[in-house]
């Protein structure tokens, strides 16, 4: 018998149908239903459920009451168990977490999720990476990799990792961007964490190319490269992101997914430093600042990195900028540049221009960093 | 009598499918084909059995462990296989972009099995091979004619092998230049072959590789950041895997050479370039031919390969010894090049490529060739244009300009209309008797084909491609599942590729099959 989780959050994707990009606070919900905005999530999520009734006599769906769950599995005749009740028809934030971090200590094999950015947080603030989740899309933005690309296709995704077949685990980035400068058509993502995910490996494979390096080997090539031309009583700050984290990894040392650690001589001089700390040691010490893009839209600085501030930046000096990606998310960037934003445009057009940007051991690719 | 009607648009094809056991497991205990006679009694009074001159410590204690089977049960084993196939000869293989599959005359591949050809041993003296001797200096000429080079080699076995004794020459040439430290860098972009990166790089050389700017042009600013003081070469094709040609070149070869690096030449794919453009105009140092491509000696299983690599004047002392020379009357080996890298290959190459690469040049003539580039370019531009016209087709770069012997196509727009990818539709194309290949990982054009039809497919031929595919684009939109689902009509149906990258799954030899299949 197979565990799998099921949260929804009725009221994604609510404000999109009448234009409100996102449904992220109460005001938002209010004026949404006024203009006549119905429940989009349910009904994706039955779409993904649909697509696991072949081994619905083998599935236990733990969820959540009513509408987040429970009424949508029992409908398709999945057997359920609740494990968390909301308190009122309508549901929150709190819910998503409370019924997340219930669904866990059941201990399931898959947590299936419906929402958007914001549900993803959520999920992601109450399971960390202990927990292989996966997005079923039902919100108005939806800039997380966490989500397959339809319900149907999380719902056939869910149906080969249940049944053992041609499954990998990733850690893909959860990031959000800010609805008020959405609603103002501003783009502004930040990241947040990583979900674990299930990933299709089925013909990803190509006959003429040989196996191409999975990401984690690319991140480790990455960070031995760093690694072995570190130079010595030199102060290297390493900002957030997975393939940053290589490099702590590498080197065996304790370190922050989303903070700034910064290291010296191969030890950590100190973990998750602030703004504040980051001036100290870079006016004490000649230092090197490694960066890669995160938050899905190539953004180096500015997003969820701000204690790299300008000031740092300037102290720090661009020559001494050190850039790290691996492949795939220079592709994913479709010829679009790298981006900073630190809020001063001096440094900003400071920073602008060609990088060596590092994508393997010995491997770079000139890349052009402008402003967000 | 009633006329057969074989007016079809698309082809029905069903190929061959046998359950055909892997040849270890046909083996029975003391069948066999033939026995090796012992030698004459008179031989071996003379000389001895040959068998005992073997010394003891190279004799294997117990028997080899191979199958043993009859003559007629190997036979039909192999052409069982050969049935579950598809090659160049039997299907229109023009959607194997990049490799140049053109079609190779059979008298080429008469004259290279001519005894005089297989009966030659690379130790005999030079003055009793003096034919072959002058087929490869003759070819050497007309190398030199086609790239402006100054001499060509043709040890290396390959495209590949061509890159790495470029990257090996660019090394001792910086060395000699006592600049061999300071030469670090090798730059090359990301539509040119893997190779031009992996090459250099078992050279020890970092690599820093050029994206496109948004005509698919490798981004010139971005270029000229990169060069520098510790530049040791550029590496690049032109045109790239995309098929378009980049015409500023010349700049990029300029920059490089002012800067103090050597610029070299991937020309694996120049068929459409025979004739109208040259390495030596466009700046380059040093440039290679993959003859088993351009040259039809043939590609693939077909092979085997040969990288003809040719370099200018200062470069000849470099080249891997010998080369072949011409004085007196006489054709003999040249070992006297006094800063050569040394060998890359043993003895000389492979001589029967470059006698078939030899056959195919004059019989074509230097306008032949010539001929060939311009119908290479037009059939690809044909193509280009007929598979465009299909909604779910687009190619990105230089819109509305013509493209050279190939073009990456994309298939984006047909996979967000209908949720078929590329890999989805290149096993679809099975089920008609042909194939097509996506791209070189990773995917910097996203749902990839790249089709190269080359000079030799009729108009009939393309049109059948051309129409079996839009059948398919059709089918992605009207009837997505039979494309999920395909081959249909093939011998193995859907691979799970998953475990490709897992090194527990991997069966290089019957033994480690045998061991990791044990059922305890």
């Amino acid at each position: 018998m197979k565990k799998v989780g099921l949260i929804v959050n009725p009221i994604a994707g609510m404000g999109g149908k009448v234009g409100l990009k996102g449904t992220d606070g109460i005001y938002i919900l209010d004026k949404a239903m006024r203009m006549g905005a119905a429940p989009e999530a349910p009904a994706k999520a039955l779409k993904a459920l649909e697509k696991l009734l072949p081994v619905k006599d083998r599935l236990l769906i733990v969820t959540c009451s009513g509408n987040m769950g429970q009424i949508q599995a029992e409908n398709l005749g999945f057997r359920t168990n609740i494990v968390y009740w909301s308190k009122g028809p309508s549901t929150n934030s709190d819910d998503t977490k409370l019924g997340a971090k219930g669904i866990m200590e059941k201990g399931v094999d898959l947590l299936l999720f419906v929402g958007g950015d914001g549900t993803a947080r959520d999920v992601y603030e109450s399971v960390g990476n202990k927990q292989l989740a996966l997005g079923i899309p039902a919100g108005v933005k939806i800039y997380s990799p966490v989500y397959a690309n339809t319900p149907e296709k999380a719902g056939e995704l869910a149906l080969l990792y249940l049944t053992g077949k041609n499954i990998t685990v990733k850690e893909e980035e959860v990031v959000d961007i800010d609805e008020e400068a959405f609603r103002n058509d501003m783009v502004r993502t930040q990241l947040y964490g990583y979900l674990k995910v299930p990933v299709d490996k089925k013909f990803m494979q190509n006959e003429k190319a040989p196996t191409p390096l999975s990401e984690e080997a690319t991140q480790m090539a990455i960070a031995l490269d760093i690694i072995d031309h570190m130079e010595k009583d030199l102060c290297y700050i390493i900002g957030p992101g997975t393939t940053t984290r290589a490099i702590m990894q590498a080197l065996n040392l304790p370190y922050t997914l989303l903070g700034v650690d910064v290291v010296m001589n191969r030890e950590i001089i100190k973990k998750d430093a602030s703004e504040r700390d980051l001036l100290y040691y870079a006016s004490l010490y000649p230092s090197k600042l490694i960066l890669t893009p995160t938050g899905g839209q190539g953004y180096l600085l500015g997003r969820g990195n701000q204690q790299i501030s300008s000031e740092v930046v300037k102290k720090i000096r661009k020559e001494n900028i050190i850039i790290v990606s691996t492949n795939n998310k220079i592709i994913e960037l479709r010829g679009k540049p790298l981006l900073v934003y630190t809020g001063d445009k001096k440094t900003d057009e400071m920073l602008k221009g060609y990088y060596r940007v590092k994508t393997g051991y010995e491997m770079e690719m000139m890349y052009r960093v402008g402003i967000g | 009598m009633k006329r057969i009607n074989r007016n079809h648009k698309i082809r029905n094809f069903h190929q061959a499918k046998w359950d055909e056991p892997i040849i270890f497991e046909l083996s029975n205990k003391g069948e066999r084909g033939i026995l090796v006679p012992n030698s004459e009694e008179e031989i071996v009074e003379a000389v001895g059995d040959g068998v005992s001159k073997i010394p003891e410590s190279m004799k294997r204690k117990s028997l080899p462990n191979l199958p043993e089977i009859n003559q007629k049960r190997v036979l039909m084993h192999y052409l069982r296989l050969s049935q579950e196939t598809l090659g160049a000869d039997l299907n229109i293989e023009i959607g194997q972009g990049t490799c140049t599959m053109k079609y190779n005359p059979k008298i080429n591949e008469y004259i290279a099995c001519l005894p005089e050809m297989t009966e030659l041993h690379p130790l005999q003296d030079e003055s009793t091979v003096q034919g072959i001797l002058e087929i490869m200096y003759k070819t050497d000429l007309c190398m030199r004619e086609i790239s402006g080079m100054d001499q060509f080699t043709f040890q290396p076995g390959g495209g590949s092998h061509a890159i790495f004794t470029m990257a090996s020459i660019v090394r001792k040439y910086h060395r000699e230049n006592g600049e061999e430290e300071q030469r670090d860098e090798i730059i090359t972009t990301v539509y040119s072959h893997p190779s031009d990166a992996a090459a250099p790089a078992t050279k020890g050389y970092k690599v820093i590789t050029i994206m496109p700017d948004e005509d698919g042009y490798p981004d010139y600013e971005a270029f000229k950041n990169a060069v520098s003081e510790r530049t040791a070469a550029f590496f690049v094709a032109n045109p790239e895997d995309t098929g378009v040609f980049n015409p500023r070149i010349k700049e990029f070869t300029d920059l490089v050479r002012k800067a103090g690096g050597l610029n070299c030449y991937d020309q694996a794919n120049a068929n459409g370039l025979l004739g109208i453009t040259r390495a030596k105009e466009a700046g380059f140092d040093m440039c290679f031919f993959n003859l088993h491509k351009i040259f039809s000696t043939p590609h693939g299983c077909g092979g085997p390969a040969g990288g003809a690599l040719g370099v200018v004047e200062k470069l000849i002392d470099y080249l891997p010894k010998p080369i072949v020379g011409f004085k007196d009357g006489k054709y003999f080996l040249d070992y006297n090049l006094e800063k050569s890298i040394g060998k890359v290959r043993l003895f000389n190459g492979v001589p029967q490529t470059v006698l078939k690469a030899y056959a195919w040049i004059m019989s074509l003539g230097a306008e032949g060739l010539y001929e060939a580039a311009k119908v290479a370019v037009l059939n690809n531009n044909y193509l280009f244009k007929k598979l465009l016209e299909h909604k779910g087709v687009d190619a990105p770069y230089i819109k509305g300009k013509q493209r050279v012997e190939q073009v990456r196509y994309t298939l984006e727009k047909l996979t967000e209309d209908t949720g078929i990818t590329t890999s989805d539709i290149s096993r679809r194309v099975m089920d008609f008797g042909m194939h097509y290949w996506t791209s070189h990982h990773p995917y910097y054009v996203p749902e990839p084909i790249t089709l190269e039809p080359t000079e030799t497919p009729s108009k009939e031929d393309l049109d059948e491609y051309i129409r079996t595919l839009h059948h398919i684009f059709d089918e992605a939109y009207e009837n997505p599942g039979i494309i999920k689902n395909a081959p249909h009509r093939s011998t193995i149906h859907q691979v799970d590729e998953s475990s490709f990258d897992d090194p527990e799954k991997w069966a290089p030899t019957w033994r480690v099959y045998l061991k990791k299949t044990k059922e305890d």
